[in-house]
């Protein structure tokens, strides 16, 4: 019997048996906070050239947003495997929800469900790094402005790259429109890949939209603010600040498969029409694969 | 060509002086003239060693003179001032700045002697502002042109050193933008903003800094000085570090302030001539900047012996903390032993009134 395997029995039964290793105490995890504070009252932790703070994201940020992760929006990750576990990568990802929040969770979706526990390391708009804390805060997180510079220089360092080339337009659109793709861009995160030669990954996040569903925008309001859009959600500004509690979506996020850019060489990002093509490529993929989802997931709230 | 004489303007200055007097050490080099419109202290004086001191001020064509007749062929121009505070307010700051930079450009073109022009400039140049990509290299712009002070003066000086070089193509001109200075001797506006005990900073705003070692500043403008590099390069330490993480590591105590607010403390404490908060140093302190330095690196061919943190190091010896850093890892260290025990001791208060269930007393049987 060529394919009977030999199941090795335990040599000795009489060995103690081990309890399952329990979480960190309550002792350690003050020991820890403590040591935390330590480190951050002397400044004796590393930041890299773009402001992004590990200690800090990975001691309080992603803490922070965990729970949001894993009990409100109940995220499921798919197609991790496409993501490269080393080097550069393009994360590409459809934008919505009035609020951010879509970036943050891909964040944690990429550093807890991928093995490698990868750090998404996002592209935001500069309206982002002009307001105080926000913009102190995104940098600290890892983000950086959205620029060919900024982009390529991460790509070349082996890192993964979030982009959500809809912006404003695909944030600030009405409920009405949700899970419909926005334009995108000019292209920019398309010749950033082929001039790095890093794959782009196109990535879709169902759930989002349903978190603060924009029914109207006071462009008065936000023109008055010097913001892109100024939105009205059934619960916010009716509610108060009780409207700013994002409401509690089922969320999908799913990696499609890589689309590789280093054989077209450096040199193709001079040549628009392949940037084009490229660019209508990834958003097809990325559409196709939210009604997908659409499909999979049952009702907006389970 | 090694320089056989070399000009040195600002030679007052701590690192004009150190440069004017490393020059002077060099047997190879004939003549060291430092320029500047105030006398060196009598202990700079005494560290400038065979440097011949000319007291004159590169804002009159009398420097024209001293090039002339010294047949000089190196100039190190150096006397850029970066604060308004040291060369009393801002109308005689961009006066040294641009008039005189002009002024001893246009002697320098007269002179057939000059073969080689070394600037001091700053990475200034590259502004400051939220739309900046975070790395600047030597062939990016700045985002946002600063429209005055420091980094105006800076961008103008780089013009005319830039059409001073198109005019004179036999001299080799070498720009290097210099991050900020720090180091135990080294006086600038960053020293003095963090000797302060209380560092006010602008609420949610954190910057990235770059620093350069006095030393290391002290090697590369010695090195272009007498080496052949001729174009534009970045000078600045390895890594970055925060703004806050700076105030932490020399255990200063940061107060963040709404910026209007830290607008009004800035022209108080500058009428005093005490720290410099302008706006262009806020937008600084604000966002901060980056500048790679591969081609320091590569073209120039030096490598900086002090990272940004060893060179922050190095500087923080020679400053008394507000908060010791050991006190911070004692408090901690005692807390967490006093952790620590309570646990222990609770653990086994635990123990004693919940005694773990036995393990079951339940084997494996071994298949026949």
């Amino acid at each position: 019997m060529p394919e009977a395997r030999v199941i090795q029995l335990r040599p000795d039964d009489d060995e103690p048996r081990v309890p399952p290793p329990s979480s960190a105490s309550w002792e350690e995890q003050v020991a820890g906070g403590l040591e935390f504070l330590r480190r951050r009252l002397t400044g004796d932790y590393d930041t890299d050239e773009f402001g992004f703070d590990a200690d800090l994201t990975d001691h309080v940020l992603l803490p922070l947003l965990r729970p949001l992760f894993s009990r409100w929006f109940r995220v499921e990750t798919h197609g991790v495997e496409n993501v490269p576990d080393t080097g550069g990568g393009l994360v590409v990802a459809n934008h919505s929800g009035t609020v951010p929040l879509d970036a943050m969770m891909a964040t944690v979706a990429l550093h807890d469900d991928h093995p490698a526990r990868r750090r998404l390391r996002l592209l935001g708009a500069d309206l982002v790094f002009d307001l105080p804390v926000i913009g102190s805060l995104s940098r600290k997180l890892g983000s950086t402005l959205a620029c060919n510079e900024d982009a390529e220089r991460l790509l070349t360092g082996g890192e993964l790259v979030g982009v959500f080339p809809e912006g404003f337009k695909g944030i600030g659109k009405p409920f009405r429109e949700r899970y419909t793709l926005q334009r995108f861009g000019r292209g920019g995160f398309v010749t950033a890949a082929l001039r790095t030669g890093a794959p782009i990954i196109p990535c879709a996040i169902v759930g989002a939209e349903e978190t603060y569903p924009m029914i109207g925008n006071v462009k008065t309001l936000a023109r008055l603010l010097g913001l892109p859009y100024f939105p009205v959600t059934p619960t916010f500004p009716a509610l108060g600040p009780l409207g700013l509690v994002p409401l509690p979506s089922k969320w999908l996020i799913a990696f499609g498969e890589p689309i590789e850019t280093a054989s077209y060489g450096p040199s193709a990002a001079e040549d628009p029409m392949l940037v084009f093509n490229l660019t209508d490529q990834v958003r097809e993929t990325i559409q196709q694969s939210l009604y997908e989802l659409l499909l999979q997931r049952r009702s907006v709230f389970s | 060509m090694p320089p056989v004489v070399v000009l040195v303007t600002g030679v007052s200055r701590w690192l004009g002086g150190a440069l004017a007097a490393e020059l002077a050490r060099d047997r190879s080099i004939e003549r060291v003239i430092g320029v500047d419109t105030i006398p060196p202290s009598p202990e700079m004086l005494r560290r400038l060693g065979r440097t011949e001191f000319v007291r004159a001020d590169i804002r009159n064509p009398l420097i024209g003179k001293v090039i002339a007749t010294a047949s000089v062929d190196t100039v190190v121009h150096m006397n850029i001032s970066s604060t308004p505070a040291g060369s009393g307010g801002r109308g005689p700051m961009k006066e040294l700045n641009v008039i005189g930079t002009m002024q001893l450009l246009a002697a320098c073109q007269r002179a057939s002697s000059v073969r080689r022009f070394v600037l001091k400039s700053s990475s200034a140049v590259y502004g400051a502002s939220s739309r900046d990509p975070a790395v600047f290299t030597e062939a990016m712009q700045a985002r946002r042109v600063p429209s005055g002070g420091f980094a105006r003066d800076s961008l103008d000086i780089e013009g005319y050193v830039r059409s001073f070089a198109r005019r004179r193509p036999d001299v080799g001109v070498a720009a290097l933008r210099f991050t900020n200075f720090i180091g135990p001797r080294i006086d600038s506006v960053l020293t003095h903003f963090l000797r302060m005990p209380l560092v006010p900073t602008a609420l949610g705003y954190d910057a990235r800094v770059q620093l350069l070692h006095e030393d290391d500043a002290l090697a590369v403008l010695t090195r272009a000085t007498t080496g052949d590099f001729a174009g534009t390069a970045n000078v600045g330490g390895e890594g970055t570090l925060l703004l806050s993480q700076v105030i932490r590591r020399l255990g200063r105590l940061q107060v963040p302030l709404p910026s209007p607010a830290l607008g009004s403390l800035g022209r108080f404490t500058r009428r005093f001539g005490y720290v410099d908060y302008s706006p262009e140093q806020m937008r600084f302190l604000n966002f901060g900047r980056v500048v790679d330095t591969t081609v320091l690196r590569e073209e120039f061919g030096y490598t900086p012996r002090y990272t940004t943190e060893q060179a922050l190091a190095d500087y923080a010896s020679t400053l008394t903390p507000v908060i010791p850093p050991e006190v911070v890892t004692g408090v901690t260290t005692r807390a967490q032993d006093l952790v620590a025990r309570v646990g222990s001791a609770a653990g086994s208060v635990g123990q004693r009134l919940w005694p773990a269930p036995p393990t079951p007393g339940l084997r494996a049987v071994r298949d026949a």
